[in-house]
């Protein structure tokens, strides 16, 4: 008597790095071999945990390692962690356009998977057209679109344009179109990737508002990617936490968020590495450190809006003759980028450089940010990008006076405003 | 009501997703479920290809007027050889139109995992779907280059050339399903063989072209009869097919029983051997594509 509409059992799966050609036909011929004579496939005995950051030994990596977890019939599942964590492999496996290298899966009912909007979108065909097309390819018959043909194009607010070839739609209409047919699905399982990402604040809410209607309303099983913490305590029952191709945790939304959230933070104000042979980098440059520095004077402080923050950044050049410059992206946790900043372009000696970005304080809104560091050459070509290098948690420090709700925006900058 | 379904079929899962489909798992139900899927791809690859043209599918009747006319000039005039007693124009535009179908048939599902990788990337539906659409909207062009055919048969028949319409043209049909289900099956043994490594691909335009010319399209296969290279001829399982269609239209042609026999069993061996193949490819060639 179980309520178990899916049920994933200790699933691997395998990648190769690299370009198929030669190399890649002699490993062919090899596992053909070892198959003929009966011996199982020596290549999957080897094979790295999915870190990027470090460069591995081995050409196989494992992007997935016995992932095992149930979702019951109507719940929303959230799947959280960080880039790179094998939160789109799984969905991949899930929907069915990729097979797992190892265990399986089993599924009751229909899956419709969203994980990009507008697949199957011709450009030249009316917006009409590709609401059957696109519809199709995601599973509903014909008639079922058009029975719900009306409601798509309301709910996408595209009413004029519908027989215009949809290549000359603005980018907001076209993707609005896309999710208005998928939102329309009615599978009864469906997976969802950060496609909320996408559109203006007001089209978020309509889809987070039609998700939440499609699992409470209509009991229809939902898998649910996203960086968006919120939409994620919104809409989910349970979180499954991902890193490195494991699963870390699964449980109630709240406790698994807030150990994510932990996690992120806690381990990463500094990254420092004293031997280059182990340091993240290339031939051409190596990161040495980059670490947080808020400027508190205790450090059992907390960040708070009010803190200064100098992020420090040691490297090893190899280069000679080139301007180099440092450059830094700061992103929110929902991976969007908050600031840019660049070093001017230095002709740099090779050995140790070092560099700080000093964050003022009184910028940055409350939340959680992560850095990433990329290195520069002549102004234009990348030598070594560095992602999520480090994060921190700006915390909210307001006067226990009036508003207690969040406070809206990327940032919070102390600007002069007066009124007379 | 749901749940009881749910509870009664306890254990009874829809979908099993293994690393490896089993060999002979065709799954053909699936594919007739999304049947309507099938007919938008039709739709969209005929629509698609001529908007924003001024002629439309007229394109469809240029391009083999344009090869007739090479071919009366090159083989006719040129080469000087005979068409079994055929009206030279019937003769070429006949062979033009069944060999366009096969042609087309091959080169487009040939490239079915490699063209469409975005799509199959993002959502799940039955691989196959997309070269079936692909022979169906073929058809549609092959039945406009039929017309035309018919067209010019009626018009030579006011010349004094007499159109004679007999049961066999009832097998025409039949015939054209042979040489497409012959273009499916090579194609998708192709795409599947070419997913990870192209080089098979990039020998397939080559061997189309050549596969013309051992195939009786410009020439009859009584023009070869006493010839030694013959076999090279006769063993095109295609061969076959073409004279038949030329018999049936023409009442003029080198038809054996045998001879279609042998189409018909190559054809349902390359149908066969081609759905396995795609069938143990489609599950995770994503990776390698």
């Amino acid at each position: 008597m179980s309520n178990i509409v899916i049920e994933v059992n200790n699933i691997s799966k395998q990648y190769r790095l690299g370009q198929i050609g030669t190399g890649s036909l002699a490993h062919d011929i090899n596992r053909w071999w070892y198959r003929i004579r009966g011996k199982d496939d020596p290549y999957m005995k080897i094979g790295e945990e999915n870190e990027r950051i470090t460069k591995g030994n081995s050409e196989y990596v494992w992007a997935l390692q016995n992932v095992d977890f149930k979702v019951e019939h109507g719940k929303v599942m959230g799947i959280i962690g960080r880039n790179g964590a094998g939160k789109s492999t799984l969905l991949k496996i899930l929907s069915r356009t990729t097979a797992p290298t190892k265990g399986d899966v089993k599924i009751k009912g229909r899956v419709a998977s969203l994980l990009e909007v507008g697949t199957g979108f011709h450009p030249e065909l009316t917006g009409r057209e590709n609401i059957f097309l696109n519809g199709a390819i995601l599973g509903m018959t014909k008639n079922e679109i058009k029975t719900k043909f009306d409601d798509i194009v309301s709910f996408a607010g595209v009413e004029r344009y519908i027989d215009t070839p949809v290549k000359r739609y603005s980018s907001g209409m076209y993707v609005r179109l896309a999710f208005s047919v998928a939102a329309h699905l009615e599978p009864e399982i469906l997976i969802v990737d950060e496609v909320l990402a996408v559109g203006d604040a007001e089209f978020q809410k309509k889809c987070l508002g039609k998700m939440k209607d499609v699992s409470s309303n209509e009991g229809r099983t939902i898998l649910f990617v996203s960086h968006n913490m919120t939409a994620i305590k919104n809409l989910c029952d349970t979180v499954l936490y991902m890193r490195n191709g494991k699963v870390v945790e699964v449980g109630p939304t709240n406790n698994v968020i807030n150990n994510y959230l932990s996690h992120y933070v806690n381990s990463s104000l500094r990254q420092a590495f004293a031997d280059p042979a182990e340091a993240p980098g290339n031939e051409l440059v190596k990161i040495k450190r980059i670490e947080v520095c808020p400027q508190l004077e205790s450090e059992l402080n907390p960040i708070t809006v009010n803190t200064a923050i100098d992020v420090e950044i040691e490297f090893w050049n190899y280069l000679d003759g080139k301007q180099i410059n440092l450059s830094l992206h700061l992103y929110t946790i929902a991976q969007e980028c908050v600031f840019n900043v660049g070093t001017p372009a230095l002709n740099l000696s090779k050995g140790l450089h070092k560099g700080v970005c000093k964050i003022p304080a009184n910028l940055l809104n409350d939340g959680i940010y992560s850095v990433s560091l990329m290195v520069v050459a002549d102004k234009s070509y990348p030598l070594y990008n560095y992602e999520n290098a480090v994060s921190f948690e700006v915390q909210e420090n307001r006067d226990a006076s009036g508003w207690h709700g969040k406070w809206p925006g990327f940032v919070r900058p102390n600007l002069e405003f007066n009124l007379e | 009501m749901k749940d009881a379904v749910l509870n009664n079929a306890q254990e009874q899962w829809d979908i099993i997703l293994e690393p490896k489909n089993s060999f002979f798992k065709l799954n053909l139900r699936e594919v007739w479920r999304y049947r309507d899927l099938m007919w938008l791809f039709v739709r969209r690859d005929f629509v698609a290809q001529y908007k924003q043209t001024i002629l439309g599918p007229v394109w469809h009747i240029i391009q083999p007027l344009l090869t007739t006319l090479i071919f009366l000039f090159l083989f006719g005039t040129v080469a000087k050889i005979g068409t079994d007693g055929i009206e030279p124009t019937l003769f070429y535009m006949s062979g033009i139109a069944i060999w366009n179908y096969f042609a087309a048939c091959l080169t487009s599902t040939s490239s079915t995992f490699v063209t469409n990788a975005s799509i199959f990337g993002k959502v799940y539906f039955p691989r196959l779907v997309i070269p079936f659409s692909v022979v169906i909207s073929n058809i549609i062009r092959f039945g406009i280059q039929f017309g035309l055919l018919l067209m010019f048969m009626i018009g030579f028949a006011f010349k004094g050339v007499p159109m004679v319409i007999t049961f066999y043209w009832l097998y025409i049909p039949l015939l054209v399903l042979l040489m497409a289900g012959i273009g499916f099956g090579l194609g998708i043994i192709i795409s599947s063989l070419t997913t990870k490594y192209r080089d098979m691909a990039l020998l397939l335009t080559f061997a189309v072209q050549l596969g013309m010319y051992i195939t009786p399209i410009a020439y009859p296969l009584s023009f070869l009869a006493t010839k030694k290279y013959e076999w090279l001829v006769t063993v095109n399982p295609l061969s076959p097919i073409v004279e038949a269609f030329r018999y049936c239209l023409f009442g003029h042609a080198t038809v054996s029983i045998g001879g279609l026999l042998y189409s018909i069993i190559f054809m349902i061996f390359v149908v066969v051997l081609g759905m396995l193949i795609f069938n143990k490819v489609e599950k995770d060639f994503m990776d390698t594509v």
